[in-house]
């Protein structure tokens, strides 16, 4: 087997004297698609934010592609160019259009073209179905469409990896669809994933394996059709009748 | 719908199926017949008790001001040609005063014969000005126009060169000087207060330690005891048989204490911001300039561009306080003007004349904020 695209090796972070994460360790190979899962509160935010260090982790190693986060500036940037992040409540540029806000990354920090970011950006607009929008603003686009945006955003940096925290959680119902479908899309062509969802119908479809969190620990990780017949600690067992409506 | 205006029946209509999407410029403006008026009235000036007492005190105070103020500043004033005698006589305002002395307030001790060239200074430094206020040049190009404009003024007001005879800036005076001290403090102390706002959200403990030091140092002397420091303090400091001209001390002085106050209102853009921008920035690898520069100050300075005018319109008005070091910026000449024995009595015109000069300027900011803000927020829905 490869080298995995992300390491997670004993984990540890504290907030203040608030212990938030565990021992949590995870390995995450090329293509692969993680779920994480888990009740509110028990750091599964805080333990994608960790991989691309918008929290600093204080004990135990994290790996991206081969490269450990440490506090050297240069190697997070490095880092963050291959890390894409979605955000749960979208975090579009509202000051600069739906295009200038794919554009840019790509543009000041990796030295492309204006003209060719141009080109894939469009080229991603289209692949989440909304090239018409690209000179609109993000607040004039319903949550739906600018979810799918900083979808389009993130992959603009053609990133080996894409994390999403809980990306569907803000959006109306009807809507939420047009962005799992972008996202299933998304796994289908072979991206590796890492994903804080309750959309457990998603979940089933993509995920080559289930993490469950609680109180800062991994609980349980285990593929997909294991997990959701055969839970085996009672903590899984009751979010999931819980989140399931069993 | 801003005013509650009595709208005739079928306008409200109109409005009111235009609920779903309001368009201002597709509103009928409502007709206004004398009946309509005095709906108005009723409804706007004397639709209760104390709104009624209010409107009764307002008119008896434009009553009580108006007529005597009109009396003064026109209908008995004295204009052109007049001399002191024939003003006391009017008993009006003596606008002959500014006549005979608007050169003076104007431009001060600069040599008479050579006025021109203040005022030709002062013509290109306005159109630099308003070079700056057109979004248009906000791009390199601003630099190349005060990299043009500058060193022009300079050669203007200074001379020495071309035949132009030197004036010292010992000599300059009035609205020229105003100008340049408040333009260059302003334009100088925002660069520094956007670092400072920076620098006290900093990381790092030094920086922050440093910018907050400095903020509240400053924002807690007057800017009296700035100037006062810069031009008896500042050259203790400096090595024997060096000195820093007169001007220069008065223009970092007006400059370091603008930035302080200017770097507080940047910090509550940055603060009002959602943490999100910055991590979308973060999450997508730019670097902590670009973050800034790129995504968080574009839109913290929108949010904050009232109290920035704000502080722009105040650094202005403070530049009269360089009177304190010996400067003769315009409120001095005004003054200065009045130690003439045959005019000294017409102080008022004086300070009048000095005062709309400053009005102007500080409208026109005023106006030019709220320009600035609508055309920012255009297309920008949140
Ligand atoms: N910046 C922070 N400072 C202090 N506590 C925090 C901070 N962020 C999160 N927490 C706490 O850490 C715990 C885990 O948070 P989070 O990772 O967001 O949980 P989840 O995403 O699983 O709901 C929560 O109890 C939360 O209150
Ligand atoms: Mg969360």
């Amino acid at each position: 087997m490869s080298d995995p695209v992300i390491l997670l090796d004993q984990v540890n972070k504290w907030f203040g004297a608030f212990h938030v994460l565990k021992d949590v360790s995870m390995t995450v190979g090329k293509g692969e698609k993680v779920v994480v899962c888990g009740p509110s509160g028990s750091g599964k935010s805080t333990v994608i934010r960790c991989i691309n260090r918008l929290e600093e982790h204080q004990k135990g190693r994290i790996l991206v592609g081969g490269v450990e986060l440490t506090s050297d500036i240069k190697m997070i940037e490095r880092i963050r160019k291959d890390v894409g992040m979605v955000f749960q409540s979208f975090n579009l540029f509202p000051h600069l259009t739906v295009l200038e806000n794919l554009t840019l990354a790509p543009n000041w920090v990796k030295g492309t073209p204006v003209k060719e970011a141009t080109e894939t950006a469009m080229a991603y607009l289209e692949r989440v179905r909304i090239p018409e929008q690209a000179n609109k603003y993000p607040g004039q686009l319903s949550g739906g469409q600018q979810q799918r945006v900083a979808i389009a955003r993130a992959l603009c940096m053609k990133p080996k990896v894409m994390l999403f925290d809980e990306p569907t959680s803000a959006l109306d119902p009807e809507m939420i669809k047009e962005v799992l479908d972008v996202m299933i899309t998304l796994a289908e062509e072979g991206m590796t994933m890492v994903c804080v969802t309750h959309e457990m119908g998603f979940a089933r479809t993509v995920a080559d394996k289930m993490v469950f969190m609680a109180e800062g620990r991994i609980v349980e990780s285990s593929p997909p059709v294991e997990f959701f017949s055969n839970p085996k600690t009672e903590r899984a067992q009751q979010f999931l009748g819980q989140i399931l409506g069993h | 719908m801003t005013s509650n205006t009595n709208l005739d029946p079928k306008t409200a209509s109109e409005i009111a199926s235009h609920v779903e999407e309001p368009s201002q410029t597709e509103l009928r403006a409502p007709r206004r017949s004398a009946l309509n008026v005095l709906g108005w009235a009723r409804e706007n000036l004397f639709s209760s008790a104390p709104n009624t007492l209010l409107t009764v005190l307002a008119v008896s105070l434009l009553v009580w001001a108006v007529p005597p103020l009109l009396g003064w500043v026109l209908l008995k004033a004295t204009f052109l040609g007049a001399d002191p005698q024939a003003c006391r006589e009017a008993g009006g305002a003596c606008w002959s005063f500014i006549e005979v002395k608007h050169r003076f307030i104007l431009f001060g001790l600069y040599p008479h014969d050579e006025h021109w060239r203040p005022l030709l200074a002062m013509g290109l430094f306005l159109s630099a000005i308003a070079a700056s206020c057109d979004p248009r040049f906000w791009n390199l190009r601003i630099l190349a126009v005060w990299g043009a404009a500058l060193p022009f003024c300079g050669l203007l007001m200074w001379g020495g060169l071309l035949g132009l005879t030197f004036v010292g800036n010992d000599k300059w005076g009035g609205l020229p000087l105003t100008l340049i001290l408040a333009t260059l403090g302003i334009v100088l102390a925002f660069p520094l207060s956007v670092l400072l706002a920076l620098g006290r959200r900093s990381d790092m403990p030094a920086i922050r330690a440093i910018c907050v030091g400095y903020i509240e140092t400053v924002r807690g002397v007057p800017l009296v005891s700035v100037l006062f420091m810069a031009s008896i303090m500042f050259p203790l400091f400096l090595p024997e048989g060096m000195t820093i001209d007169k001007l220069l001390r008065a223009q970092l002085g007006i400059m370091l204490f603008t930035a302080a106050y200017l770097a507080e209102a940047v910090r509550g853009g940055l603060q009002a911001l959602p943490k999100g921008q910055y991590e979308a920035a973060d999450a997508l690898g730019l670097s902590y300039w670009q973050k800034m520069g790129l995504i968080i100050l574009p839109q913290a300075l929108r949010l904050v561009i009232p109290p920035i005018v704000n502080q722009f319109i105040s650094c202005f008005k403070d530049t009269s306080l360089v009177i304190i070091i010996g400067l003769y910026d315009l409120l001095t000449t005004a003054k200065t003007a009045l130690s003439d024995p045959l005019w000294r009595p017409f102080y008022i015109e004086s300070y009048v004349f000095a005062a709309f000069i400053y009005f102007l300027f500080c409208f026109f900011m005023s106006r030019y904020s709220q320009y600035l803000e609508k055309r920012l927020n255009a297309g920008l829905k949140r």
